[in-house]
């Protein structure tokens, strides 16, 4: 098509697979290291091969599983949960703005518009939801302050529903007969699977990889996510290497090895990495629609 | 003729919108969730910026302790943390957003030049899946590259140099801001390069026939005809940006340096800040004025920020 373009051609490939190269080969590390032998791992390190291959980091996680086990039901929970409900009440709050009828709607917009731009920050969210709702250690701490964090999705669904879903649509289900919400139910929402796709998945990746919510409202191992476990290993390590060395090589040995540590990464990462080149498709679209100026 | 009688059409006025609030009152409705939400989770935490201005004392309760006026403030701007803590969230910000923006436009004209859809998609696909990866799974990666007993680099990659004895990366500060960038980058460079992409598939091909036939070359296509049709988009994300110039990728900054306390000089931003003294290593009143010292400049940030886009071009101001 460009007949100039091959020497451009040839160096996007070039660079695109190097960046490419880029982009996997930390997880090649990651991986390859849970299936190496620990004792392999002390001796040369991680590689990005096996030197020494094992499944014993599996075979533990396996067989004394029973943490991982729990924070994997937390994680799940929390986000098909905190989905169902964010996506939920992010569409029911974005259609009624994006209805040029509905009465004081340039004051909801401003409303929302403006948690953008100001916050009260983290210590006062912290109190309001400590000492007035006493969510601290519970599972509502992992959903609810991520319910609807991102007051751009509500811009984005608006513009949605104000671009795609055609008055004229509106108006002959409600001549119809159909009110408020059957027309929003049935009409709606089936031609807007596009958004809801968008901020659905958006929302889900956000649940999975929430760490920070575990560590400031979670105290208890009992309500500890996938994230939450990982983030205490890793500050265990942290807090381990930075003590007096007699007392580290007890605590030490009280720590998963190094082949389980990433053992654990990769399964707490399975999902993602699993469920991505099938969500991959929207996930590209959805970018694209968060292009369009909400 | 309403001209005429103009107080029956200020009474059919509030008469229709009453039966308007009536009419639509289903509308209403369905936000009710999300607006208690918003109150709860957004705007009753503005409220609790009073703290910032208060002595904590928590027999006493938030509402009841002693006021102390900007004291919080004139503790926090004493210490040398407020210079850091400030220094280092603009400086990794305004790098980031500046080589940021450069590399995600690159990628994006790259991808623009494959032509096999199947590739392309690939790329897509590999290059966008860092960013879908948590920080804390991240942290490991980077302790699988950096650790000092068994990492990657000391291991395999220094050895090769010749340098047997390895580096203590996570106890010397110097290595950090290009840790850090790499990292960030390599997070977020192939994502933001999909916004760009989708905004250069709009691009009438008939804009670069004209220009071959002109006979311009593949490079200057892409700097007469690209970049120009991009830049509203670019402008748009630098300006949001702009405006969260006072806030840093809080994940970034304290799970991957694992919050390390010899780091702090380069890898401590107001966010870390804030999160370490809610955690329990600060003063909450002082913490608190960080936080609401932070939102403050923010806000004035993106206000400043969308008026100068507004003065230039209203169309590609965010409001």
């Amino acid at each position: 098509m460009r007949q100039d373009g091959r020497g451009i051609a040839i160096f996007s490939h070039v660079s695109l697979l190097l960046f490419s190269l880029v982009c996997i080969l930390p997880f090649v590390l990651l991986i390859s290291a849970s299936l190496t032998d620990q004792n392999s791992i002390i001796a040369d390190g991680y590689s990005f091969f096996p030197k020494v291959f094992s499944w014993a980091a599996y075979d533990y996680l396996m067989d004394r599983g029973t943490d991982i086990v729990r924070a994997y039901g937390v994680s799940i929970f929390v986000t098909v949960f905190g989905t169902a409900i964010g996506l939920a009440i992010s569409t029911l709050l974005a259609y009624p703005l994006a209805r040029k009828v509905t009465p004081h709607r340039n004051l909801i917009m401003f409303l929302v518009f403006f948690t953008m731009l100001f916050n009260g920050g983290l210590i006062p969210s912290y109190l309001v939801y400590t000492q007035l709702f006493d969510i601290k250690n519970t599972i509502w701490a992992l959903i609810f302050p991520g319910l609807l964090t991102n007051g751009y999705y509500i811009l984005l669904a608006r513009t949605f529903f104000a671009t795609t879903v055609p008055t004229e649509m509106i108006e002959s289900a409600q001549i119809d007969g159909a009110g408020e919400y059957r027309t929003f139910w049935s009409i709606v929402l089936p031609i807007s699977t596009p958004i809801l796709a968008t901020i659905g998945l958006f929302t889900c990746i956000m649940y999975w990889n929430d760490w920070a919510n575990g560590m400031v409202y979670i105290t208890n191992p009992h309500y500890f996510s996938i994230q939450n476990l990982l983030n205490r290993i890793m500050q265990d390590i942290q807090f381990i290497t930075t003590m007096d060395s007699s007392r580290a090589s007890d605590a030490m040995k009280q720590l998963p090895s190094d082949s389980v540590k990433m053992a654990i990464a990769v399964i707490g990462s399975l999902p993602i990495l699993v469920a991505y080149p099938f969500f991959q498709k929207h996930f590209v679209k959805g970018i694209m629609i968060g292009a369009v100026k909400g | 003729m309403a001209q005429v009688v103009p107080i029956d059409v200020v009474e059919g006025g509030r008469r229709k919108k009453t039966s308007q609030i009536r009419k639509y009152a289903p509308l209403l409705i369905m936000m009710i969730p999300g607006l208690l939400y918003l109150l709860i989770n957004n705007y009753l935490p503005m409220a609790g910026i009073i703290i910032a201005f208060k002595k904590i004392n928590f027999a006493k309760g938030i509402f009841g302790s002693d006021w102390i006026g900007f004291d919080n403030f004139t503790y926090l701007f004493k210490t040398s943390d407020a210079y850091i803590i400030t220094r280092n969230t603009i400086l990794y910000n305004v790098f980031f957003i500046t080589v940021g923006t450069v590399l995600a436009l690159a990628t994006a004209i790259l991808l623009n030049e494959i032509r096999k859809k199947l590739l392309l998609r690939t790329y897509q696909a590999i290059i966008t899946l860092p960013h879908l990866i948590s920080m804390v799974i991240v942290s490991y990666l980077v302790y699988a590259m950096l650790g000092a007993e068994s990492g990657f680099i000391n291991r395999t990659v220094l050895p090769w140099f010749g340098i047997e004895d390895g580096i203590m990366f996570y106890s010397e500060a110097k290595y950090w801001p290009v840790i850090l960038s790499i990292i960030s980058f390599w997070k977020s460079t192939g994502f933001s390069s999909i916004v760009y992409f989708a905004a250069l598939m709009g691009i009438s091909e008939e804009y670069y026939e004209a220009a071959r036939m002109d006979g311009a070359s593949r490079l200057q296509q892409i700097f007469k005809i690209t970049l120009p049709i991009l830049m509203p988009v670019i402008i748009m994300l630098t300006l949001l940006s702009v405006g969260r110039i006072f806030y840093s990728d809080f994940g970034l900054f304290y799970q991957v340096p694992l919050n390390a306390g010899p780091l702090f000089n380069t890898t401590a931003t107001i966010d870390t800040y804030v999160f370490n003294g809610l955690l329990g290593s600060g003063d909450l009143g002082m913490t608190a004025a960080a936080g609401l010292y932070q939102s403050i400049v923010g806000f004035v940030l993106i206000i400043i920020a969308n008026y100068s886009v507004r003065l230039y071009n209203k169309d590609n101001a965010l409001f």
